[in-house]
Parts: structure tokens; sequence; C-alpha cells
């Protein structure tokens, strides 16, 4: 894909402040209509991307294409095309919801009309309008991030800036916002999504690239980041089965011979397997043929910290409320 | 980044934008009642406070009558501080983050502190008025007609409209609404350290010097002159004081030719 392409394109892109190198040498290629998130933990970099393709704050180094324009010798182009929801909701507390939408749409340049049109017509698809009269310092937290999703949606943006859109709001306030974001991404719009949050990127994005210290350490799908690392078999053992025996048996169908983990006290055995190498049954049989007798048998799929770990040597990431895992996979 | 000098046209849909952030600031106001109310009662308690409890320990030259001498002072000293409203406001804006969507926004960057000191101007009118009115009901006059009187409004708008940028370029040069606020409680005594009060012939020789050529003095001095209130000093005394009312403008312009720049530039520019 070439620069002019894509939606959002990096090269290169270095941002420093003072000794802090917050990004050094992002290559980005988002192309248009999809979801891209950008996943990393605190202090990755992500919010300087984002404020950099927004052309809030120009580069240090490198080129950088949002729209086909170059952020920094065009960027009022770029604003004409781009929607920004930032970290901390930037929504006015001291004026209604209404207002706020209403003085953004003026902003944009719409006519009174239009800009009172827009903010009752957005309230409405995304209902708040039983808010819409009432200050801002009088929503929840969800209600707030709402508001200030779409006040990036009032000129429907070509490309939506989202960082961290879910942080810090509780899990049904979440899935709002993941089904507005999934609604936008199928109505067109191109969306950039950083977040924390494993699964966020998992359920949303099309491409994920996992940033860390400034640098993008890995990217592809969540299904090829997860492929890097594999898959476990995990077993548990009757009571009468021979420990070694088994170990043995499974080492056969292990990713390269690897060692199993093995655990004498809990009867376990865990093996690493490639990804999607190997199916449930196909174990079973293995073990069935092979005499091993089992109380219990399952393919564990690696969650994205596991990934993260890997790539980064270093546990970065927040763990997400676990009731989501439990609910939300595909 | 390099910024190229707007067109008419941009000049057209920048002053749009400058009026759509003073009406956002506007509305603002309209939803805290309680601040409408500490605005308009902060001017009669001044009156009231100064006037009445100082006022009788306070002994002037040339007057007999502490709240001629007063009002002039109170009026200047009311623009200072209301016009540093600005400083807290838009240390709140970048704050929240309302900054930064703005930035991302095809509008005129310069329309933020355009609109944003011309809501405070507004608001400063209004309280000028108010203070006017309640020192005209607890005797204050003007007594040279409307041609002066009029100059010494003017010379107190001015002088709060600089004010005003200055506020704004110290709001966007602090990193939190905290660090604002504490900023904006040293405004007080540096506006006091003049002549509102009390004249400043009595004060020790350092504190003189400070409060002679504090342009509050200046401004204060002016207004006096003007509206032909007691408290102008005669003979030796310092430039400003002297001449007052070039002192002030002088300040004024000096203020604004300095702040305007710095604090569209603080916009303008990318942040970091
Ligand atoms: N305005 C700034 N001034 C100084 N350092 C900054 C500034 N913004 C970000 N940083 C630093 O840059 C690095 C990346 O920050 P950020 O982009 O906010 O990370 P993330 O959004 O991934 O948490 C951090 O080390 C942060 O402290
Ligand atoms: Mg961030």
């Amino acid at each position: 894909m070439t620069a002019q392409d894509a939606v959002i394109w990096a090269h290169g892109l270095t941002k420093r402040f003072g000794k802090v190198h917050a990004l050094t040498g992002v290559d980005l290629v988002v192309p248009p209509g999809s979801c891209y998130g950008l996943l990393g933990p605190n202090g990755a970099g992500k919010t300087t991307a984002i404020r950099v393709f927004a052309t809030i704050t120009s580069p240090d180094g490198g080129e950088v294409r949002v729209a086909g324009y170059d952020v920094v010798r065009e960027a009022q182009q770029v604003r004409h095309q781009i929607g920004l929801a930032g970290q901390y909701a930037a929504v006015d507390e001291d004026l209604t919801g209404w207002e706020n939408l209403y003085i953004f749409g003026r902003l944009f340049r719409l006519g009174r009309r239009k800009a009172r049109q827009r903010a009752d017509e957005l309230l409405d698809e995304f209902a708040l309008s039983h808010a819409a009269h009432r200050l801002v310092t009088t929503y929840s937290g969800g209600m707030r991030r709402r508001l200030d999703l779409i006040a990036s949606m009032i000129i429907s943006p070509k490309v939506l800036f989202l960082d961290e859109p879910t942080a810090g709001l509780d899990p049904r306030s979440r899935l709002q916002i993941w089904d507005t974001v999934r609604a936008l991404v199928d109505g067109g719009t191109t969306v950039l999504l950083t977040t924390q949050y494993l699964e966020e990127a998992d359920l949303l994005a099309d491409q994920i690239a996992v940033i860390d210290a400034g640098t993008i350490v890995a990217r592809g799908t969540p299904r090829d980041l997860k492929a890097r690392i594999g898959s476990r078999v995990d077993v548990v053992l009757q009571p009468a089965q021979d420990l070694t025996e088994a170990a043995a048996a499974l080492t056969t169908i292990a990713a390269n011979n690897t060692e199993p983990d093995v655990d004498p006290d809990r009867r376990t055995i865990s093996i690493a397997v490639a990804a999607n190498a190997i199916t449930l049954p196909e174990v079973v049989r293995h073990l069935d043929t092979s005499g091993i007798e089992v109380l219990d048998v399952g393919i564990r799929h690696p969650s994205l910290d596991e990934v993260f770990l890997r790539l980064t040597g270093h546990q970065g990431l927040t763990p997400a409320p676990t009731d989501l895992e439990a609910s939300h996979h595909r | 980044m390099t910024q190229t000098l707007p067109r008419a046209s941009t000049l057209a849909s920048g002053l749009a934008d400058g009026v759509t952030v003073m009406n956002r600031n506007l509305r603002k106001l309209r939803h805290k009642p309680g601040q409408i109310i500490a605005e308009l009662t902060v001017p009669v308690m001044m009156v009231l406070l100064f006037g009445y409890i100082f006022g009788s320990a306070i002994a002037i030259d040339g007057g007999d009558n502490y709240i001629e001498y007063l009002m002039p002072g109170l009026l200047v000293m009311g623009a200072a501080l209301g016009a540093l409203s600005t400083l807290t406001a838009i240390a709140r804006d970048n704050s929240l983050g309302v900054m930064d969507r703005l930035r991302s926004m095809p509008m005129a960057r310069w329309a933020v502190t355009f609109g944003q000191t011309a809501a405070t101007l507004l608001i400063g009118i209004v309280g000028l008025v108010v203070m006017s009115a309640v020192g005209l009901i607890f005797g204050w006059r003007a007594h040279n007609g409307i041609g002066p009187t009029l100059g010494a409004f003017g010379l107190i708008l001015l002088f709060y409209y600089a004010v005003s940028w200055l506020g704004a370029l110290l709001g966007s040069l602090v990193d939190t609404e905290e660090t604002a606020t504490r900023l904006m409680t040293l405004a007080l005594p540096i506006v006091m350290i003049s002549n509102v009060f009390v004249p400043t012939a009595g004060m020790p020789k350092a504190l003189q010097v400070v409060a002679d050529w504090n342009p509050v003095s200046a401004a204060v001095t002016a207004c006096r002159d003007l509206f032909g209130n007691p408290g102008v000093p005669f003979g030796d005394t310092t430039w400003p004081i002297a001449n007052p009312v070039l002192a002030t403008v002088g300040s004024a312009l000096v203020i604004l030719a300095i702040c305007i720049p710095l604090a569209v530039m603080r916009f303008q520019k990318n942040a970091d």
C-alpha cells in the first residue's frame, strides 16, 4: 500500500520531549475502512502518536500523512478529515451536552441551523437526548465518554482517532462504546484506536500494532500475533497414570519437541503446540492410542497478554475485567 | 510549521470562530447563577467594606469624602482582578483536553484566545457598570463632565483588556488549573501595593517606589484626575504618576503588544 492509498501512513516518525524519546521511528500503514489497534502499556507513546496524527503536535522526524495529506505542511486539510476522541474526555464540563455539540459544530463551520440539527440528531442516535440539556458535570463517566465520542463525529470524519476510548469505564459503558466503534467501521470510517486492554484490540481491530517504549514491536492480525507463540495442550492425568510415560507420549506432538511442563502435585502436563496445528479430537485420539488415561484435556489459545509478554519481555498491559473475557470471545 | 497569512475569507471565518468561542464562554456563565450573583455582590461588598469600615480610619488630603478617593481605585482593582479570570479559564480548557480537540479542528487557532478575552471583556463591562452604580448610590460622583468621564471608563476597559491578555498568556503557560488558581491569589497583593486605598506618600520608601511605578497606581491616578476625584498628587512624583493617562495607555499597549502575539503563538504553534 502506498502513502497515497493508505488513510494513515507514517514512516520513521520520531518525537522527543526533552530527554524523553516518546516515539523512536514508528512506521504505520492503515488501509481505508479498517479498524487499526495500537496496543501498548502506559507510557508506550500511544497518545503522542495520536497527537501527531491529529495535527496537535508536530513530529520531530519522519513523514506522516493522514487522508493523503502531510500532517505538517497540509495540517489544515487533515483537520477537515479527522475526528478525535481523547484519552481524557475533551468535552466542556461547564456546558450542557447539547451546547458542547452545537459549539463544536459551529467551530466545524456548520451553519447555525445545521449545527443545531446535528446536535439533536447525534444525541438522539446515541441515546443521550434525555440528558441533552444537563450540564456535563452531572454526566456519568460513560455518558461523558459517549458525548466525547459523538463530538468527534460531528462532521462524519473519514478518519477517527480514539485514544483509549474505554479506559476507566464500567463494563456496560464499554460495551456501548464498542458497539458504536463497530457501527462506525461498518459505515466505512477508518478508525485508529489505542488501548491497553487486550480483548479490546482483539475484538475491534482488524490489524494490531504492538507498541512499547516508542517503537512498534510487532504487527499483524490478532490471529497472527497469537499464532506467533502458538497454543498449549493441558492434560490432567488419572490418579493411576504414570507421569513419565504420559510426558513422553505428549512430547511427540509438542512443537519442535519442546520439553513438557510437568506438575507432579497437581498431576498435570502442559505442552506447547504450534497455533492451529492440532485439534482437540486429534489430541484425544493420540492419548487414547498411546494408552494414556486422562481426567481432562484442553487446548488453551494464548491471550494477547502472553503475546505481549513474549514480544517485549515484560508484563506491561493492564489486565481487563475478567467478566468481559467470558462473555465476549468470538 | 509554516503559517501563511490569513486571507480575507479566512479572516472572516476566523472572526466567526472567535464569536463562537465568546458565545461558549458566555453560555458557561449562564449555567453558574452563583457566579453571576457573586459578580454582582462583590462590587457592593467592596464599596461597603472599604468605603465604610476602612474609610472612617483613613484620612485623605484634599477630600473629606473617602468614597470619592476610593471609587477610582476600586474600579481599577475590580478590573484588574476580574480580567485575570482568563488565567484559570484557559488553564482549565487546557487541562480538560478541550484545547487539544480545538487544535485538531479546522477552526482558526487565534480565535480561541480572542474569543476568550472578548467574553471576559463583556463581563468586565457589566461589572464596571454595576460597581459604578453602587458607587453613585453611596455618594461617589464624576465631576468633569461627560468627555473625561467616558475617557476614564475607556481607560479602565483598555487596562482590563490588557490584563485579560496577560492572564490568557499565563493561563496557557501553567500546567494545571490549580497552579492557575494559586497564581491568581498573587494578584491581590500586587494590586494592593498601589494607591488604590491610601496615598503612597505614607508608605515606607521601598514600598512607595514599587507602588508609584505600579501600572495600577497610574491607572487609578488617571481616573481620579479624569473623574475630578481627590488624591491626585502634585509636585515631586514619579513619571507615571505625573503623566498617568500616557503611562496607563502606554503600559496597556506594551502588555498587549507582548501578550497577544505570545498567547496566540502558544495556540497557533503545535503543542508539545
Ligand atoms: N508533553 C509531554 N512532555 C513531556 N513528556 C511527555 C509529554 N507527553 C508525553 N510524554 C512522555 O512521552 C512518553 C509517551 O507518553 P504517551 O504518548 O502519553 O504514552 P501512552 O499514551 O502510550 O501512555 C511517556 O514517557 C511520557 O511521559
Ligand atoms: Mg495515553
